[in-house]
């Protein structure tokens, strides 16, 4: 399937339309859902974070510094990938998915169109903007810790601050990104996978959604695995 | 033209379509009919080549379409237009977009001739005002007529149509089927129609091939039809009351 994406290309005419079409669907459509979801789970992580701190002797700059390396290494490239394997993943798997059913892509085919290309490629391409998904995630994530945190008095601002800045490694930014290029690829292609390969009717149609999305999980989690265990140990 | 030569496939070991050969001549409209699972869906996805056939060849004037290849088949199917049974229009675009996306992807006219000629066909089906509605809000009729016009816009050789008034009222149907043949004259070109509805059988059958349990049982015209002692084809054709009568009469004429 991947070596047909990347075949016969579609007129670029159209296949710029069509990556236009995605990328407002699937990355632009999902700031909302990500940035409410980011920035209160980053509050939560902090609150649950400040009431874990009972020990006067540990210092209260821990509350930023556990939210910011829980939110930049694990929640917002992973957990939020996980999150889009159900919205974004469902999207394209039923999108496709109708399309097969209701004949779209034999019609495709007998004009002669590479239907992997014109379906696939652009949601690949679309989906190379996803890291600025994770890049906007991150920052709800911390600044809903430090509202919470602060709003809530468990520490003060220039605690919480403090602690955000501390022991600041930039290589887990970068690791962060790197998984999220990796998700990204994932989020496009098994979803189409399982969308363009379906049979059946309508209900077939919610199956193979449902199927997508955990199969898209199951690889998430397991390539996250295999990426940290490469880059961070 | 069209020939199939010896065509056979099988699913899962389990036969469906054993040797049929007849040949699609240009500028007729050539159905074919049977009952529901005879093959009539495989045999016309074969001819179209998203099903490969197990044994057999099939010759677009005389050329087979096994031995093409990606270049050859992309050409060859930019040259066939295909009316889906479901019409299988594009959801996300309008009835004017639809027609206009095949000359769009194949070819370099500017968007205003693109429109322009989009328009005759429009025109040419009798389309009225419903070049920005978008599928879901025109008639069952009108997506056929929409799907007929999506597949003649780049001037095709050859037409194929699944089942193209299966879901209408008879009037429709019968419209749907004159204006299949008054394309297929107009344009000469090779049209090939899966149908189970006799309606359109006595229509338009110019040459009709009936297959059976995956055999090709009888060929012939809608003329021919009448005069058949194929207890088959009579099964199927006249197994309506109103059909047998027709038919008594005809002979009796």
């Amino acid at each position: 399937m991947i070596q047909s994406v990347f075949g016969k290309f579609t007129k670029w005419k159209i296949l710029k339309q069509l990556i236009l079409k995605d990328v407002d669907t699937l990355i632009i459509g999902s700031m909302g859902i990500v940035s409410f979801i980011s920035f209160f789970v980053g509050g939560v992580v902090s609150i649950q974070t400040a009431l874990n701190l009972e020990n006067p002797l540990l210092p209260k700059n821990l509350i930023g510094f556990a939210t910011r390396q829980s939110v930049i290494l694990e929640f917002a490239p992973t957990f939020i990938s996980i999150i889009m394997a159900g919205k974004v993943g469902s999207y394209i798997t039923s999108s496709i998915g109708t399309m097969r059913v209701t004949e779209q892509i034999d019609a495709l085919e007998i004009m002669g169109i590479n239907t992997y290309n014109y379906l696939i490629f652009p949601k690949i391409v679309s989906l190379l903007l996803y890291p600025l998904v994770i890049c906007v995630s991150m920052f709800l994530g911390v600044f809903g810790g430090y509202i919470a945190c602060v709003y809530g008095g468990f520490s003060t601002s220039a605690d919480f601050i403090e602690g955000v800045q501390m022991d600041f490694v930039p290589f887990h930014v970068g690791y962060a990104f790197i998984k999220t290029i990796f998700f990204a690829f994932v989020l496009a292609t098994i979803p189409s996978y399982h969308g363009y390969y379906m049979n059946g009717g309508a209900l077939d149609v919610g199956k193979a959604s449902t199927v997508s999305f955990v199969w898209t999980s199951v690889v998430i989690i397991l390539l996250n695995y295999l990426i940290t265990q490469l880059l961070l140990t | 033209m069209i020939k199939a030569d010896n065509i056979s496939k099988s699913f899962e070991g389990i036969p469906i379509l054993n040797k049929i050969s007849t040949v699609f001549e240009k500028g007729k409209t050539n159905l074919i009919i049977g009952q529901s699972g005879s093959g009539k869906t495989v045999f016309l996805k074969c001819l179209l080549g998203l099903l490969e056939t197990d044994s057999g060849k099939i010759l677009f004037e005389d050329k087979p379409l096994k031995k093409m290849n990606i270049k050859e088949r992309s050409v060859l199917r930019q040259e066939m237009g295909m009316v889906f049974q479901g019409s299988a229009l594009f959801d996300s675009m309008t009835v004017e977009e639809n027609i206009m996306f095949p000359m769009q992807m194949f070819t370099k006219k500017n968007d205003a001739e693109i429109r322009e000629q989009a328009n005759v066909v429009i025109k040419r089906v009798n389309l009225i005002n419903a070049n920005n509605k978008l599928p879901d809000e025109i008639s069952g009729g009108m997506k056929k007529r929409v799907a007929i016009a999506r597949a003649i816009v780049m001037n095709p050789k050859y037409l194929f149509c699944d089942e193209p008034n299966s879901g209408l009222d008879p009037k429709t149907a019968i419209l749907i089927d004159n204006l299949i043949q008054e394309i297929t004259d107009e344009y000469n070109i090779t049209t090939v129609i899966n149908t189970h509805d006799m309606n359109s059988v006595m229509e338009i059958g110019e040459k009709i091939i009936f297959l059976l349990e995956g055999k090709k049982a009888w060929e012939g015209s809608k003329y021919e039809i009448f005069n058949t002692d194929n207890e088959a084809v009579t099964n199927f054709v006249y197994s309506s009351n109103l059909f047998k009568k027709v038919r008594e009469v005809y002979l009796k004429k």
